[in-house]
């Protein structure tokens, strides 16, 4: 049965599709962050392929297709950027020294926290872009000698928290503006955190999108200098 | 039809992004520079945002389902993974606290600071 399934060219996609669609639906259902359509689409096919017996290698090159678009998707981030860039002219400094604080940041404690429970390279590369938006860090993580997988599950972990802990974080900090909070939630938990800053007004959420993308190149330029160290 | 002509020039800024990623010896994703470049594109007016703004929006839309295939690969790390599953967490917590904290508080202390100049 297996066998069969697999030799069928577009059934990897249409698993994939299927498996979204559940967790799609899940998380407009309970609308709690934790039911990621992502990480409920992972669990399914993992399941899938588990009971079925299937190659998870079968899987891999039958899903080919899907990854191919991923590099075109993630560049058409510059449309909302661009947007963004036209409405926030004025405020543009505060952000982007913000950011690149953020970004600057996340690497250092990233690397020394490594450190610290002493991690291999191998594992320290898949977590050094966990605040990043998943496209980037996953190309930055398999580039560098990482477990893109690894990355990608992290990086949405990360989304999931910024999602989650937001805005008891602005309370305890502070931060009552909507440029600052937008900042805090694009650059620390990209998607993630840009969805919750959303919902607290559009003005935080296109300062959040505007962030997650900026944090996303900063990143990808200060990556090789973190990576010489290790 | 409207699809197609701005698939393509998305398609053209990819190539283009990969192009550069061959010529400069830095290890950036292709994604980078081709976004850069359209950035610059729309920026200077080069490109009409009308001319990409459908099939980017679906793009960006379709962009998690993308990423269901490689979430489940990580089954097969899982014997690296594993044993180091804790100090991943903590790391994960900690880290997306501080950078919540330094990105909030240096923007928020830029911003009060540019607002108390204009107004006095």
């Amino acid at each position: 049965m297996a066998d069969l399934l697999s030799s069928l060219s577009l059934f990897h996609v249409a698993l994939t599709l299927a498996a979204f669609a559940v967790g799609h639906w899940l998380q407009k259902k309970t609308r709690f962050p934790l039911c990621n359509p992502i990480l409920i689409g992972a669990i399914l096919v993992i399941g899938v392929l588990l009971l079925t017996d299937m190659d998870p290698k079968d899987y891999a090159d039958g899903t080919e297709g899907l990854s191919w678009l991923l590099t075109p998707a993630t560049i058409c981030l510059a449309v909302p950027l661009y947007q963004q860039l036209k409405v926030l002219k004025k405020n543009l400094p505060a952000i982007l020294i913000g950011i690149f604080a953020g970004a600057v940041a996340s690497l250092i404690v990233v690397f020394f926290l490594c450190r610290l429970f002493s991690l291999d390279r191998q594992i320290t590369v898949s977590l050094l872009p966990k605040s990043i938006t998943s496209a980037l860090g996953m190309e930055l993580s398999e580039q560098n000698g990482g477990v893109p997988s690894l990355s990608l599950v992290v990086i949405i972990l990360t989304g999931i928290l910024g999602n989650l802990l937001g805005v008891t974080l602005c309370k305890i900090l502070k931060l009552n503006d909507p440029i600052s909070r937008g900042v805090a939630f694009g650059t620390s938990s990209h998607l993630g955190g840009t969805s919750k800053a959303t919902e607290l007004d559009a003005l935080t959420g296109a300062v959040s999108s505007l962030s997650l993308v900026v944090a996303g190149i900063i990143t990808t330029f200060l990556f090789p200098l973190v990576c010489k160290f290790l | 039809m409207k699809y197609i002509p701005q698939f393509a020039i998305i398609l053209l800024f990819s190539f283009a992004g990969e192009l550069l990623q061959a010529l400069i010896p830095l290890p950036v994703p292709s994604a980078v520079y081709g976004m850069l470049l359209l950035l610059l594109a729309l920026a200077t007016g080069l490109l009409k945002e009308e001319k990409v703004a459908d099939a980017s929006s679906f793009l960006v839309s379709i962009i998690p389902l993308l990423f269901v295939a490689p979430a489940a690969k990580l089954l097969q790390f899982w014997d690296i993974i594993g044993p180091n599953a804790v100090a991943i967490c903590v790391i994960l917590v900690a880290s997306t606290l501080v950078v919540f904290a330094v990105s909030g508080l240096v923007t928020k202390w830029l911003h009060k600071r540019k607002e108390e100049r204009d107004n006095g």
